[in-house]
């Protein structure tokens, strides 16, 4: 058994412990919103003409809303994570199933825009540490130093204005129907194309930084010195070494896509997850906007356990 | 470097002196050239009303910048003041302040941020503390990592000994020497506010009309794609230049 294991799972337990209270401070934070919204969860029918006081009093106590708002997180709280997340305020649906019905679009997205943007962001800061210092590496640059200063929503509307409205190659929103085949990619491809590029940006920098800090360390030196050439150095050498910090950033920002999908998928009216929370947060769908926010948070610290899973993997001084 | 600084100078010159240059009020209604494409009488164009959208994005660059500046004030002086105690005091508060800012760090802030100015209905004031709640993470961080590695050193030791207080020691020697890396830090909350700013008024749940920022313009604009596409590009390209200029700023403070 490798000699990792034991240090990293202990690592593992421990993080997923300091996760719980993290999970309740959103919960808190979460649930404590809701009870800001002038008229609680009950809003929708105050302002409607057919609802009596009288009948605003029985949904109350129906509801369970005259018990003490603590009784009422603790209840709320136990169902959630018994997997009972109530039922939508706009279709009187399951929030579960609305939840469920719209992964695989955001699976699909999200899969797409991953693979897209590590294909540009490897080689792009591989050649920008590379060449550094002359044109390409200050054209990667500023490429890159554009990605983290473009809103998400606004390279979206500016892509359907080019590529949609003008040009019309590209349908500007949706997802296509189930038959349409190989057409369906033609969707696909604006929205992956913007969250990916605001990730690749990021990413690219990082991986340039960490070639750059390889390439001038001594080993990298003395392999140059024992005659290795310079494409093995590369490969075999410098980026094994330079990808662990990057693995990491891309472990964390991962969890990113997540809140960063919630831009994107509304912009291109792509059916996923993410349009479901601006739906929600139009409607004031206050227990989807839980349920997501929690499960977004989960999201977030699964993939932090993951990123310090890794990091440990790769670079055994963490762990210990 | 003195270019990036130059930029902001003009861009926040542009800002402060936007009723002298701007064309016309942001709100006066030109109704005989509503929806009119950019030309010289509208440079920008004009909205669905005939409001002139150069002048618009004047003002509505003010509020941007604002809310900007602001946030990553508060944003500062509580990532300051957070990683200060931490460094300084050591122990068991530096333990509990730094596991609370790794758990704000790990919460999805945006999605939070736009479920709370939904419910809130934030104004422009509120909107500025709400977001600087968000972003005095890095700051905290940063602030306590200097902070941590100046306490023990003989000048902080030889002015206890002169009998110089906590906070002026924090004050003139440990946070003094920390300022570069704050101010990094600051400029780098600035374009993020910027952008969480626009981020929340694109969904509608930030800047309300009448009043308008960069953001609510391009909330606006969305639903006029394919009608009046200069509302969507002016606005977003203002966005972009200036987070931009600020990336290039705390990019050269840091090399």
């Amino acid at each position: 058994m490798d000699a990792r294991v034991g240090p990293i799972a202990r690592l593992a337990g421990r993080r997923a412990v300091e996760a719980v209270p993290l999970l309740l401070l959103v919960s808190g934070l979460a649930f404590g919103l809701l009870q800001l919204v002038p008229g609680g969860p009950i809003e929708v029918y105050l302002s409607n003409p057919g609802v009596r006081p009288e009948d605003l009093e029985r949904l109350r106590r129906a509801l369970g809303l005259d018990r003490p708002l603590w009784v009422q997180y603790v209840s709320w709280l136990t169902a959630f994570a018994r997997g009972d997340w109530g039922f939508s305020f706009s279709d009187g649906r399951p929030v579960l199933d609305r939840i469920v019905e719209r992964l695989p679009a955001s699976l699909e997205l999200l899969g797409t825009s991953l693979v897209l943007a590590l294909s540009a962001a490897i080689p792009a800061g591989l050649v920008a540490a590379v060449k550094r210092r002359t044109w390409v590496d200050r054209g990667i640059s500023a490429v890159a130093a554009a990605g983290v200063s473009i809103p998400a929503f606004w390279l979206g509307l500016m892509l359907q204005l080019v590529f949609a409205i003008g040009l019309g190659w590209l349908p500007s929103a949706g997802r296509g129907a189930a038959g349409d085949g190989l057409a369906r990619v033609q969707y696909l491809i604006m929205p992956a194309a913007v969250l990916a590029f605001v990730h690749a940006a990021a990413w690219s920098r990082y991986l340039r930084a960490s070639m750059v800090e390889v390439l001038t360390s001594p080993f990298v030196a003395a392999a140059c010195a024992r005659g290795v050439d310079a494409r093995t150095r590369l490969t075999r050498h410098a980026l094994p070494n330079a990808l662990a910090p990057v693995a990491t950033v891309v472990l964390l920002d991962a969890a990113l896509l997540v809140p960063g999908a919630v831009v994107t998928e509304s912009v291109f009216a792509w059916p996923g997850v993410g349009s479901l929370f601006t739906e929600a947060l139009g409607r004031r769908d206050y227990t989807v906007l839980m349920a997501l926010l929690m499960v977004s948070s989960v999201a977030v610290v699964v993939f932090n356990l993951l990123a310090d899973v890794l990091h440990a993997w790769l670079d055994p001084r963490v762990a210990s | 470097m003195k270019r990036a600084w130059l930029g902001l100078g003009v861009l926040a010159l542009v800002a402060l002196i936007a009723p002298l240059v701007a064309p016309y009020a942001p709100d006066a209604l030109d109704l005989a050239n509503r929806r009119a494409a950019p030309s010289l009488a509208h440079w920008f164009g004009t909205d669905d009303l005939g409001r002139d959208t150069l002048s618009r994005a004047l003002f509505g660059g003010r509020v941007s910048l604002a809310i900007g500046l602001l946030s990553a004030l508060v944003a500062a002086v509580l990532g300051v003041t957070v990683g200060a105690l931490s460094g300084y005091v050591g122990g068991w508060t530096d333990t509990a302040l730094m596991r609370a800012t790794d758990a704000v760090l790990a919460v999805p802030r945006l999605l939070l941020l736009m479920v709370a100015a939904a419910t809130l209905q934030p104004t422009v004031p509120a909107l500025v503390v709400l977001v600087g709640a968000v972003g005095w993470m890095e700051t905290a961080r940063v602030t306590r990592a200097s902070v941590r590695s100046l306490v023990g050193s003989e000048f902080v030791l030889a002015s206890r000994a002169v009998g110089a207080g906590h906070l002026r020691i924090l004050w003139r020697h440990l946070l003094a020497n920390a300022s570069g890396a704050i101010r990094t830090a600051a400029v780098l909350a600035v374009g993020r506010a910027i952008l969480v700013e626009s981020a929340l008024s694109f969904f509608g749940v930030g800047v309300q009309p009448p009043a308008a920022s960069w953001g609510s313009m391009l909330y606006q604009a969305q639903s006029a794609m394919t009608t009046e596409p200069w509302l969507a590009l002016f606005p977003g390209a203002c966005i972009v230049l200036t987070v931009g200029v600020l990336t290039a700023l705390s990019d050269r403070a840091e090399a």
